[in-house]
């Protein structure tokens, strides 16, 4: 990673995207200080999250403003049932047993995982796994999610569903969440800003219809398919916007056919 | 067939007494079976260590797996038999021997039956082991079943490629397994690493004063079942000091075998 | 040919996995097997080379039946490539790797470079040759397998799940890959619930819901059946639904790919039926 500069406002959807090896799993575990604690390296630059100065700070302490969720949900759930595991993090702060309960039971619900509460890991489907994993971060009310891949194991119906309950979660709560994901025919929707990055560097920055362009098909994005099928008929000298979704451009397209 | 006999320690949620028993009182009293089994060499009174486990069993509705947990443990049973034969103890005895080392499985096996990993550790903590110790242990149990799933499947990936484990002298027998191993490692440390990210994103480790959601309690079924294994202890001790067992003997030996 | 027969499964003490599944898979041909997750995809997949057996029913390759061979036997013939790189990697060197299943096939050692360096080659991972798998990237990792796979020549490969965690340069690379292979008559299965993967390649696409098969066809009528892809746990491709949305006369229920819709729409947008306009240039 090199020279990355960028700001993220609070309440921001924000997603970060760009080939393999392009540094964004780096960039993401700069931000709760899984590096460079957990991960030994160079670290240089100045990193605030959350209005903390994240320099000499171990995860553990950041964990109350920035959680983290992971790619595999089988990895990152550690009881034998949901409301055990969502509690976990709570009881590692020494959050007072009455407050942690509430706190469950709230997670639990915004997440609804409320019915799976006596469940064993193993017994959810992956979509289940993450949403319980989400309640079990969320439980420790940190302002800012970072989310790396969390679509990667599942199904395309339980993909959607978990990118809306983020969201949903991302609005209601006023969190700021930094997702990364490669199925942008997903998340562009819920998008404020898209950022690419190749190379260890920032090459693109802003809303998705900007970001969606030629510079970002050279660098090898999946971009939605309907964004794809939108350029195509642009370079054939049609005006079509950049639609990111499929409502935008069967709007676009059926203006453009019945228009003829 | 060996593995068989370990499906009768693996935990199953259900709703019964023994089920619902806190884990200290439950293992209160396998400790008790335990005692009195290594208290006692007469046939009879080890033979009732196992018989009084067995409505036990049944409260528990784990009939079916505690049948192969003795059926596995028989097969060792027979073995203690044999050893002891062959060293010159009399007939009853030996099968004594290897009725008490039915009976202490059969302990064993009821309390993981019915109690689970989680439970466990909460217990540990409880008792006031090292936090650290009590995750361990639950950590470890409930990636048993992920890593046999793992092994399974690295065995899976390498017969694909041709690789035949059953084939060859014991030396090609042996280096065959490497191709098992080294997945298997290298799968386990990089569980092991992504597990403890998530370790660390949950704030492990981030006060020596862990609290703790969930409680244990001792209900009225508790204080009975610690209640009864007092009891049935002092009766075993007033036994075996003061009681005369009938002690049969069969008049059968065994050729001594000149080692 | 792959040949399912009447396949029923279960695990010892579980649930049925397959009911009575039929299928066949000829030669040169590419499928898809596709579902929720749980539908028994990779049970079935496992059974095309042996390390399963059926409890009822006869799976044969190539007219003989798997029952009766070891699955290193039925393996020479059919490779199955794991999800996980890492359930397989463990030599010294990235070559070693690929040398492991030709030798357990018993080939000769000229003939072992040779291939491994023609697979080095045509996966991209000639400069890796001497590096050890655990350094590479898990995009390399799983070229690695791939090759380590390819190289004793299968007539038949199946892919479990190859696109999860790939970019999409990745993904076409493994889409171009897939053609070379079909079109030097291999048969191809990948198993997969990456639906804009199977819109471009347009396979065949086989869809599996709780052990049985609910539907069998070509991408384009399997992907745009709304009931089919919700009990499958899918999504339709995006462009389908583009296509749904719009007015009657010009839609398709059969263009799942940007490319097939682009060359359907544009003469629709430039003429039309009624009013002739010229097409409006880009300002």
């Amino acid at each position: 990673m090199e020279q990355v500069s960028f700001t993220i406002e609070k309440g921001e959807f924000v997603i970060l995207t760009g080939p393999s090896g392009c540094g964004k799993t780096t960039l993401c575990r700069c931000l709760n200080g899984l590096i460079p604690n957990f991960y030994s390296g160079d670290l240089t630059g100045e990193l605030e999250v959350d209005g903390v100065n994240v320099e000499g700070k171990s995860t553990a302490e950041l964990a109350t403003h920035v959680g983290f969720v992971f790619q595999n949900p089988e990895n990152q759930l550690f009881s034998l049932s949901v409301e055990r595991d969502v509690g976990f993090g709570l009881e590692n702060l020494g959050v007072p047993r009455g407050e942690a309960i509430k706190r469950v039971e709230w997670a639990m619900r915004a997440t609804g995982v409320l019915e799976l509460r006596d469940k064993a890991p193993h017994e959810l489907s992956g979509g289940q796994q993450q949403r319980a994993a989400i309640a079990g971060i969320l439980a420790m009310r940190p302002n800012v999610l970072v989310l790396d891949e969390p679509t990667s194991f599942l199904d395309p119906k339980s993909a959607e569903e978990i990118v809306a309950v983020i969201a949903k979660l991302g609005h209601e709560l006023g969190l700021t969440i930094l997702l990364v994901e490669h199925r942008l025919d997903i998340v562009s929707r819920y998008a404020d800003r898209v950022v690419i990055m190749d190379g260890g560097r920032i090459q693109l920055d802003g809303a998705p219809r900007e970001v969606y362009n030629d510079q970002a098909r050279l660098i090898g994005i999946g971009l939605p398919r309907v964004t794809m099928l939108a350029h195509l008929l642009r370079k054939e000298g049609f005006n079509l916007s950049n639609s990111i979704t499929v409502e935008e451009a069967s709007n676009d397209l059926r203006r453009l056919l019945l228009d003829r | 067939m060996s593995l068989r006999f370990v499906q009768g320690f693996k935990f199953t949620k259900l709703d019964t007494p023994i089920h619902n028993l806190d884990p200290r009182s439950k293992f209160l009293l396998i400790l008790g079976f335990f005692t009195t089994a290594l208290m006692f060499t007469n046939i009879f009174v080890l033979l009732v260590v196992i018989l009084v486990q067995i409505p036990v069993v049944l409260m528990a509705k784990t009939v079916k797996r505690w049948l192969q947990s003795m059926r596995g443990g028989a097969l060792y049973a027979v073995f203690i038999f044999a050893a002891n034969l062959i060293f010159g103890t009399p007939l009853v005895q030996a099968i004594a021997f290897g009725i008490r080392f039915l009976g202490i499985v059969s302990a064993f096996s009821l309390f993981f039956m019915t109690t689970s990993a989680d439970d466990l550790g909460l217990a540990l903590e409880k008792i006031h082991a090292p936090y650290a110790i009590a995750f361990t242990f639950t950590t470890a149990v409930r990636l048993v079943p992920t890593m046999a799933i793992d092994a399974q499947t690295v065995v899976d990936a390498q017969r694909s490629r041709g690789l035949e484990l059953d084939k060859g002298n014991l030396m090609k027998r042996i280096r065959n397994y490497i191709p098992i191993l080294i997945p298997l490692i290298i799968s386990a440390i990089r569980r092991s690493v992504e597990l403890a990210e998530a370790l660390e994103a949950r704030a492990f480790g981030a006060t020596e004063k862990r609290t703790s959601i969930a409680t244990l309690k001792m209900h009225f079924a508790d204080y009975v079942v610690i209640l009864l294994t007092i009891i049935g202890l002092d009766l075993a001790v007033y036994v075996y000091l003061r009681v005369p067992l009938p002690n049969p003997v069969i008049p059968i030996q065994v050729p001594h075998i000149k080692l | 040919m792959i040949s399912v027969r009447k396949v029923s499964f279960n695990y010892p003490d579980g649930p049925q996995v397959l009911h009575d599944v039929n299928l066949e898979v000829k030669d040169g041909e590419f499928v898809a097997i596709m579902g929720e997750n749980g539908a028994g995809k990779t049970t079935l997949v496992k059974m095309f080379n042996g390390l399963l057996k059926p409890a009822k029913g006869t799976v044969a390759i190539d007219g003989v039946e798997t029952k009766e061979r070891s699955v290193a036997q039925v393996s020479r013939d059919v490779g199955l490539i794991f999800q996980n790189p890492d359930s397989q990697l463990f030599a010294e060197t990235v070559t070693q790797e690929l040398g492991f299943s030709l030798r357990n096939f018993g080939f000769s050692e000229d003939v072992i470079q040779k291939r491994v360096t023609s697979f080095l080659h045509l996966l991209d991972l000639e400069q890796y040759a001497t590096a050890s798998p655990f350094v590479l990237s898990g995009g390399e990792r799983k070229r690695v397998a791939l090759a380590a796979i390819l190289v004793w020549d299968p007539k038949h490969v199946i892919m479990d799940e190859p696109t999860i965690g790939q970019d999409y340069l990745q993904k076409e690379r493994l889409r171009n890959l897939i053609t070379q292979l079909v079109s030097q008559g291999k048969s191809i299965v990948i198993v997969t619930h990456d639906v804009e993967f199977v819109a471009e390649c347009k396979p065949r696409v086989v869809l599996l819901s709780h052990g049985t098969i609910i539907g069998d066809g070509p991408a384009e009528h399997i992907l745009t059946d709304p009931k089919l892809v919700d009990q499958a746990s899918l999504k339709m491709p995006q462009i389908a639904i583009l296509m749904n949305n719009l007015p009657s006369a010009d839609r398709s229920r059969e263009i799942i790919d940007v490319y097939s819709a682009r060359d359907f729409l544009l003469p629709r947008i430039r003429t039309g039926t009624g009013t002739t306009q010229s097409p409006q240039k880009v300002a």
